[in-house]
């Protein structure tokens, strides 16, 4: 039984993402509690330059699959290359960050390797041995904290939970590159056409502030006054389920249970009456607060602060204010 | 082109969620309970894409309790033709014992396209079309929002960290469905009657013992109980103040 901790170090255009980060400064400290080694895995085309670096953040080794095919990121080639490296590394817990392609990777070594899997994970600790998880359910209406009877056991973080430790320059870790075999089976999908977020567009889930809209926006017209506020905070602009429904906002912005789980510092309701779906979405912000015309809607129930009002006249005034506040 | 989706029954996403008296499952009473919306959106797909060629079958494979039934049938309503109830009485809570259950069944059905939801929005573990199309050694997509099929392939658009990207893949192929693939239908009377007499079979789903096991569950913490600050854009230099001075928010 392996007792080291493998880490998938997700990079995107051959720079590591901060979850990399995130899950490195965990994995090295499940390890220790393992009594193992962090080793980082990092895959992609023209990666090997940098996957030294992940030494400052606690890997004790990296594992680089360097391969011009595997330039784009897709489930198929990308999880026979990191089920191949966990298998041959037989660790107790195959770390990775609960983002899109963390998720997807981790489903894949999962299958691949017959481990037992727990996603987005929020909270973990040594137990017998062992790591014992905890995890949102219901879109976080639950928790449930789960031990694994097998190992290794595929875990992911949700991202921004976990602040990584500042780098230590001092330290370095020993890199082997490794060749895999990939054959056509393994290139069955492939990526055509990559199509760039707006600029500028910053993601919710990624935001430290969203400002958020509700039916109350009345239109998708509306939702200017939101855009200015964010704006001036360098936020996101949040939607709720209906006005995505309406076709107000795209369904990337949607927040709640069929949309994203969100968790920034501030939390802007605006005109969302706070169905629970709503905010089983956004309930672990640090700060919520909420305007709303409707002294009685839930959304009160789960903010911080709450404004009664017209939002057109509110978020106005705030986005003036704040703009005096912040200079 | 024969199509087979994978549905799975939750609580409405409206349901407030209440733990059940052993701490590990939730209390089922009084809980109304739906198509996986994700899933949802994966059976109106293989309906649309049916109706576009004039041709094909549609199965339902669902792993649950008896009452994953009700929800297969609400399946067949929109228009799917028949399906296979895998039976589960254990409420299994391990999503790969669940896709191994899933592979097992599926192996002995002839498809081109496997479509499943993102997620289940029970557990949202977001694994499960992942590890199925893995262990049928299919290739897989996941969080489509658009899917075209035509000449033996597949050409979809779907959501990634880089924003949105054209992936082409070779059928027979596994999807996931993401909010956005399309607007699913409301079923009419008549083939709500009709679904009543659509052929659904039903099977022990093949589980292996859980690899890992719910210690207990909990109810995330409480909220501090929160102010109104005041009414109106007279309260805003006041919350303004206690943004910046009181949660540091600014």
């Amino acid at each position: 039984m392996g007792n080291n901790v493998l880490i998938f170090a997700e990079q995107m255009g051959g720079k590591f993402r901060s979850v990399a980060y995130e899950a490195i400064c965990q994995g090295k400290k499940m390890a220790q509690g393992l009594g193992g080694k962090a080793i980082a895995v990092v895959i992609g085309s023209g990666v090997e330059a940098v996957a030294k670096d992940l030494g400052q953040y606690g890997a004790d080794k990296v594992i680089v699959v360097d391969n011009a095919k595997l330039k784009d990121f897709t489930v198929d080639a990308y999880g026979k290359a990191f089920s191949e490296v966990v298998s041959k590394n037989d660790p107790a817990v195959v770390l990775l960050a609960a983002t899109f392609q963390g998720k997807d990777l981790g489903g894949y070594a999962s299958a691949a390797l017959g481990a037992p899997l727990s996603s987005d994970c929020t909270e973990w600790a040594s137990q017998d041995g062992g790591i014992q998880v905890k995890r949102p359910i219901y879109a976080g209406k639950a928790y449930v904290t789960v031990k694994f009877n097998s190992q290794p056991a595929v875990i992911s973080l949700r991202p921004k939970v976990f602040s990584p430790d500042a780098p230590d320059a001092s330290k370095s870790a020993e890199v082997e590159k490794i060749d895999l075999a990939l054959s056509d089976d393994d290139f069955r999908s492939v990526v055509k056409e990559i199509l760039a977020k707006t600029a500028g567009k910053i993601d919710v889930t990624e935001a430290d502030i969203i400002v958020s809209g509700g039916r109350g926006l009345k239109g998708p017209e509306g939702f200017a006054v939101l855009e200015e506020l964010a704006g001036l905070l360098g936020a996101a602009v949040g939607a709720s389920r209906t006005v995505v429904d309406e076709g107000w906002r795209p369904h990337s912005d949607q927040i709640g249970q069929t949309g994203k789980v969100v968790s920034p510092k501030l939390y802007i309701a605006c005109g969302i009456s706070g169905a629970i779906q709503h905010l089983a979405g956004m309930r672990t912000s640090k700060c919520i607060v909420a305007i709303n015309k409707d002294p009685e809607a839930p959304i009160f129930s789960t903010a911080d602060y709450g404004i009664v009002g017209d939002l057109f006249k509110v978020v106005p005034a705030l986005t003036a204010e704040i703009k005096k506040a912040i200079g | 082109m024969n199509i087979v989706v994978c549905v799975k029954r939750v609580p409405d996403t409206e349901t407030k969620i209440k733990i059940g008296g052993e701490g590990t499952k939730i209390d089922p009473a009084g809980v109304e309970f739906i198509i996986s919306p994700f899933d949802e959106f994966a059976v109106e797909e293989a309906i649309r894409i049916k109706e576009k060629l004039g041709k094909g079958e549609i199965t339902i494979l669902s792993l649950g309790p008896a009452e994953a039934q009700t929800i297969m049938r609400k399946a067949y309503a929109m228009g799917a033709d028949k399906g296979t109830h895998l039976n589960d009485a254990t409420e299994c809570q391990d999503t790969l014992a669940e896709a191994q259950a899933l592979a097992a069944a599926l192996k002995g059905m002839q498809f081109d396209l496997l479509l499943f939801g993102k997620q289940a929005v029970d557990y949202d573990n977001g694994a499960v079309g992942v590890q199925v199309a893995k262990l049928l050694n299919l290739p897989v997509v996941t969080r489509i929002i658009k899917l075209d099929v035509a000449d033996g392939k597949a050409t979809v658009e779907r959501e990634s960290d880089m924003g949105k990207e054209i992936v082409e893949v070779k059928l027979p192929a596994a999807f996931t469905a993401e909010k956005g693939l399309n607007e699913p239908r409301y079923p009419k009377l008549m083939d709500i009657m009709k679904a009543k007499k659509k052929p659904l079979e039903e099977k022990p789903a093949q589980l292996d013992a859980p690899k890992l096991s719910i210690v207990k569950m909990d109810y995330p913490p409480a909220r501090p109980p929160g102010k109104i600050v005041g009414e109106g854009e007279e309260a805003v230099p006041a919350l303004v103040n206690l943004l910046k001075n009181e949660a540091k928010a600014l």
